[in-house]
């Protein structure tokens, strides 16, 4: 059984359904027993960096997650469950993060960005592709330059390049996956993007 | 780089989608899910549902609506109309829901914007603008709101004689002396995601966007602009997007009745240099 972490933030059921459309049970929850004992660890999340560490903290969860990452079953970071596992973030001042991996989250910058010379969007929130770094399982079988859906007005700059699984260009080149051990995380939502997506939960389901 | 979005929007009221739905193979073209699942098949970007239920009593039916659509569909899913406080966003995003759009609730209270994207995050509030064009002719605006004195850049000065566009409730009808443009800014700042601009000068008429109303809010914002209203042929998709500066364009008829389809439509416009998302091959 797969755990979606519960703390209040996000659209949990839409990740619940994914897992269930390729025939991964998966159970949303905040309990300590079901957390540790699944066999594989989702921390979806939207909204802001600093509400998402807050409700994790106060529910009591960090420390959980820690354990189950240390323990090597696999774990799903999602958009902000990404940003999440870096030391910190520059949204509303420098917020700490879990730190399971050196690095930071910044904003991007409001410049002169997009081709027609309008200011470049920020939500970043649409459809963009992947250019494949570091080998990655969860691709595999993703054909290069496939579209996934965005929605994000942060992206993390990990301070170990071998740990970029997928660049994405908007304005710039920004990291929208890591792999790491048994920590992949993705910017984008796989939950919402379509028969692509599902086959990136169902190669994560695949590790279990 | 990142595509342009096409979004078909369907009308739902009580539960059921109204206008005409010309799908193939849909064993029910009234139910919403299965239309929905036709234009995720087809390779649509988003769906917006619009719901049209008169009473607020009915909230329920739309929600389970947008439960029965997250189960089977896996793509952004937008749902507007009748929403009213923190609850109403709270239910729809537990069933399901990415976004939601807020519009006359705004227009009566722009600090529910700001509440709205402190508690559930910039990402998941659309604020939908109806928009139409006031004559320099046209007499002063009579409207009165609670917050006029907090935020009186927002509404049009009285005495001054201009074309301009106005923030219209009650599907066009009621007019409010709300400028379009610092509308707009003020919701971006408020904590808006994103804007759904609709002209009520064009909605129905199938005579293309309103492209220098979109072109004003597109510029002025520096969050993502829908187009919406007045589509009729491919060439004003791509007008909106080229011209008008859009970053998506919703349309509601040409899609239904099947006059165009999401795959022409993409085609045309990556034909003519609009970077789209291309029906994605399957994975290997």
């Amino acid at each position: 059984m797969i755990a979606i972490i519960d703390y209040g933030m996000g659209n949990l059921r839409s990740v619940q359904k994914a897992f269930e459309a390729v025939d991964a049970p998966a159970e949303v929850t905040r309990d300590p027993d079901t957390i540790l004992n699944a066999s594989a660890m989702v921390l979806p999340g939207v909204g802001a960096f600093k509400d998402c560490m807050n409700n994790l903290d106060e529910l009591d969860l960090v420390p959980l997650i820690r354990r189950f990452v240390e323990s090597g079953k696999p774990f799903l970071g999602i958009c902000l469950g990404l940003q999440l596992l870096f030391e910190q973030s520059s949204e509303f001042g420098n917020v700490p993060g879990l730190g399971l991996l050196p690095g930071k989250v910044v904003r991007f910058d409001d410049q002169p960005g997009s081709e027609n010379g309008t200011l470049l969007k920020v939500p970043h929130m649409g459809w963009n592709t992947l250019k494949f770094q570091n080998p990655c399982p969860l691709f595999e079988g993703i054909p290069p330059e496939s579209y996934f859906y965005f929605v994000h007005s942060f992206y993390v700059v990990p301070d170990n390049p071998n740990i970029v699984a997928s660049t994405t260009q908007y304005g710039i080149d920004f990291v929208s996956g890591i792999h790491y051990d048994n920590l992949y995380a993705f910017q984008f939502h796989p939950e919402k993007s379509q028969t692509l997506g599902l086959a990136i939960l169902k190669n994560f389901a695949k590790l279990i | 780089m990142l595509a342009k979005r096409i979004i078909p929007c369907l009308d739902v009221k009580d539960g059921r989608v109204v206008k005409g739905i010309n799908f193939v193979n849909l064993r029910d073209a009234g139910d919403p899910v299965e239309v929905a699942s036709a234009y995720e098949a087809e390779g649509a970007d988003e769906l917006t549902f619009l719901d049209i239920t008169a009473s607020h009593e009915k909230r329920d039916i739309i929600i389970d609506v947008v439960a029965r659509t997250a189960e089977k569909v896996f793509m952004p899913l937008t749902v507007g109309g009748g929403v009213r406080t923190l609850d109403d966003i709270r239910s729809l995003l537990k069933a399901g829901a990415d976004k939601v759009a807020i519009n006359t609730a705004a227009v009566h209270n722009p600090d529910f914007v700001q509440q709205a994207a402190e508690r559930f995050g910039s990402q998941c509030i659309v604020v939908a603008i109806d928009a139409k064009q006031v004559e320099a002719t046209a007499p002063d605006f009579t409207t009165e709101f609670e917050w006029q004195e907090r935020y009186p850049e927002l509404l049009e000065e009285k005495g001054k004689h201009e074309q301009h566009w106005e923030v219209y409730t009650h599907g066009g009808r009621n007019r409010t002396g709300i400028n379009v443009v610092r509308w707009a800014k003020c919701m971006e700042q408020f904590g808006a995601g994103e804007i759904l601009l609709t002209s009520m000068d064009r909605d129905g008429t199938k005579q293309g966007y309103d492209l220098p109303l979109n072109r004003a809010v597109s510029e002025t914002c520096t969050i993502p602009v829908i187009a919406s209203g007045g589509a009729g042929t491919l060439e004003h998709l791509y007008d909106a997007l080229a011209e008008g500066k859009a970053d998506a364009v919703l349309a509601a008829s040409i899609f239904h009745f099947k006059e165009l389809t999401i795959p022409e439509t993409k085609q045309y416009l990556d034909q003519r240099g609009i970077i789209v998302r291309t029906l994605a091959p399957e994975a290997t």
